[in-house]
């Protein structure tokens, strides 16, 4: 049976070999097929590594979600409900670009901030969850910004005199235009979060994908790729798009619940 | 009835892109009355009105609430005991009665206290049958309805209402204007009407004020703004002879 926990060292463990050679010559399917039945293996057995490991990239991107989230709403709002902004364009330009980061080169810029010589070489982060927590809140932070701005955009202006009139706050003003955004709003957070649980470039950089302490689900996935494991590889990839779904789902069904009143 | 001016204005303009919309000199609004302002279409009736309500800036004069000079936007405790109906009202969206009760939740009042009056405001302009349908697909009419709900549900002191029955059928007309008389008669209450329908101004209005291209031509008593007008276009309007 596949396993990822390796307490010693297997170098060619009869599973994976016939796995490997399969690989060499079977149709993607077979591995694909092979790979859901892994996966299903792998989930069934409660893995422990493969348990840590989803864990962990539940507990990174969930905190960089977190982060960018009471950071990036307020903002977003802010943005969206202010009308004159000076260099609006300037400013959309620049958020827009945020939004397509490449992960290494977010990666690769935390890493120089955290390296022993960087301005922040004292936090002694590199290579621990709080580094690869940074670098994903940096990637999600654009997306929440950008796409909540977007969101409270699109509400009709309209709307704020005449909850202006019904005697509403600045504050109440901001919290019900957020909330008529909703379906935008939720949008991104589920751009941001799927963002962060899918990328790798950043987290190998500066979580350097240590066994039991940093590694995730993506880093795990190249290097299992790397040794040849494609099947183990490919359910790895499968219980990443499950966990994104599982999320996606309870976000949706959080944001659908009518809740009782603004946030006032 | 107190009769002191709850509003007052002196020497007010706007304009949009330099054109002259609102000239009004002076204009004093009483405790308790219903001011109807009517006028055709692009006279700047709307504008007055969001004027008034502390929604808009004046290039030029003051608006005075109760004798205080008053700058938008307006403080907080006079915005929650004046409130006005827009002509377009835009709603949540939200079900109907989420819609009503947005007053009250603005101003911290519970669920129970609030759904008692929601349910009672629903049943008085007609909407109780629709109370948890969502408020953006109902029609024209029924949504003005609402608006007008949303505003009278937490009883506001001063109401500015511009054209609250001018997507109306003539059962539901007077189902809103017995509404606003009995509003009147219940608690004090001051209005300022904004109409385009005369007989409708003539049924309510304690006094009457015709607004042409932004000015105020005549403001009288009701019985003398229809019986015996002092201008003349106000003679012309009220017999719809007046050709704009
Ligand atoms: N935001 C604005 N920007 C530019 N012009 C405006 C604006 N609002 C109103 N106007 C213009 O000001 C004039 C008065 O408009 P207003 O809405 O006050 O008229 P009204 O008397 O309410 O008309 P109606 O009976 O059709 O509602 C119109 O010519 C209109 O085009
Ligand atoms: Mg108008």
């Amino acid at each position: 049976m596949a396993r990822l926990s390796s307490s010693q060292p297997q170098p060619n463990p009869p599973v994976e070999l016939i796995g490997e050679r399969a690989d060499l010559n079977d149709e993607p399917s077979g591995t694909l097929g092979r790979a859901l039945i892994e996966a299903l293996q792998l989930l069934a057995s409660g893995d422990r590594a493969l348990l840590d490991i989803l864990g962990l990239t539940l507990e990174v991107s969930l905190a960089a979600l977190l982060i960018a989230a009471v950071i990036g709403l307020p903002l977003g709002a802010t943005l969206g409900l202010t009308n004159r902004l000076p260099l609006r364009g300037l400013v959309r330009a620049v958020l827009y670009t945020g939004m397509g980061l490449p992960p290494v080169v977010v990666g690769l810029f935390v890493y120089l901030l955290l390296s022993r010589a960087g301005p922040f070489g004292e936090l002694d982060w590199l290579f621990t969850v709080r580094a690869m927590v940074a670098a994903q809140t940096i990637l999600a932070l654009p997306l929440v910004v950008g796409l909540t701005w977007a969101a409270v955009e699109s509400v009709d202006p309209e709307l704020r005199p005449q909850l202006l009139a019904l005697g509403a706050t600045r504050g109440q003003i901001a919290a019900t235009i957020l909330r008529e955004a909703r379906a935008g709003v939720l949008a991104a957070i589920a751009a941001a979060f799927g963002a962060a649980v899918s990328e790798v470039g950043a987290v190998m950089l500066v979580g350097g994908n240590i066994e039991g302490q940093t590694r995730v689900l993506t880093t795990a996935i190249v290097l299992e790729t790397r040794r040849g494991r494609f099947a183990l590889a490919c359910a790895l990839g499968l219980v990443l798009l499950l966990v994104s779904f599982v999320i996606n789902l309870a976000l949706l069904r959080a944001g659908e619940r009518r809740t009782p009143a603004h946030a006032d | 009835m107190p009769i002191d001016p709850v509003l007052k204005l002196t020497d007010l303009q706007r304009r949009y892109a330099g054109r002259l919309v609102v000239d009004v000199p002076g204009l004093e609004i009483r405790g308790g009355e219903l001011l109807a302002i009517v006028g055709p279409s692009g006279s700047g009736k709307s504008t007055l009105l969001r004027l008034l309500g502390g929604l808009e800036t004046p290039d030029q004069g003051r608006i005075f609430y109760r004798d205080r000079p008053t700058v938008p936007p307006l403080p907080l405790a006079i915005r929650r005991e004046t409130t006005m109906v827009f002509q377009h009202p835009r709603l949540l969206s939200r079900s109907v009665s989420d819609n009503v009760g947005i007053g009250l939740r603005l101003r911290g009042i519970g669920r129970d206290a609030a759904k008692t009056r929601i349910d009672a405001m629903l049943k008085q302009v007609g909407l109780e049958a629709l109370a948890e349908a969502p408020a953006q697909r109902l029609s024209g009419g029924e949504k003005q309805r609402v608006a007008l709900a949303r505003a009278l549900v937490f009883e506001p002191t001063v109401l500015l209402l511009d054209e609250p029955t001018a997507n109306l059928d003539p059962h539901n007309v007077s189902l809103i204007e017995d509404l606003i008389s009995r509003e009147r008669r219940q608690r004090p209450l001051t209005i300022v009407l904004v109409t385009h329908n005369v007989f409708q101004a003539r049924r309510l209005a304690d006094r009457c004020a015709l607004l042409l291209g932004g000015r105020l031509v005549e403001v009288s008593d009701t019985e003398s703004f229809f019986q015996s007008p002092a201008d003349a276009r106000v003679t012309a309007f009220v017999r719809g002879e007046m050709v704009y």
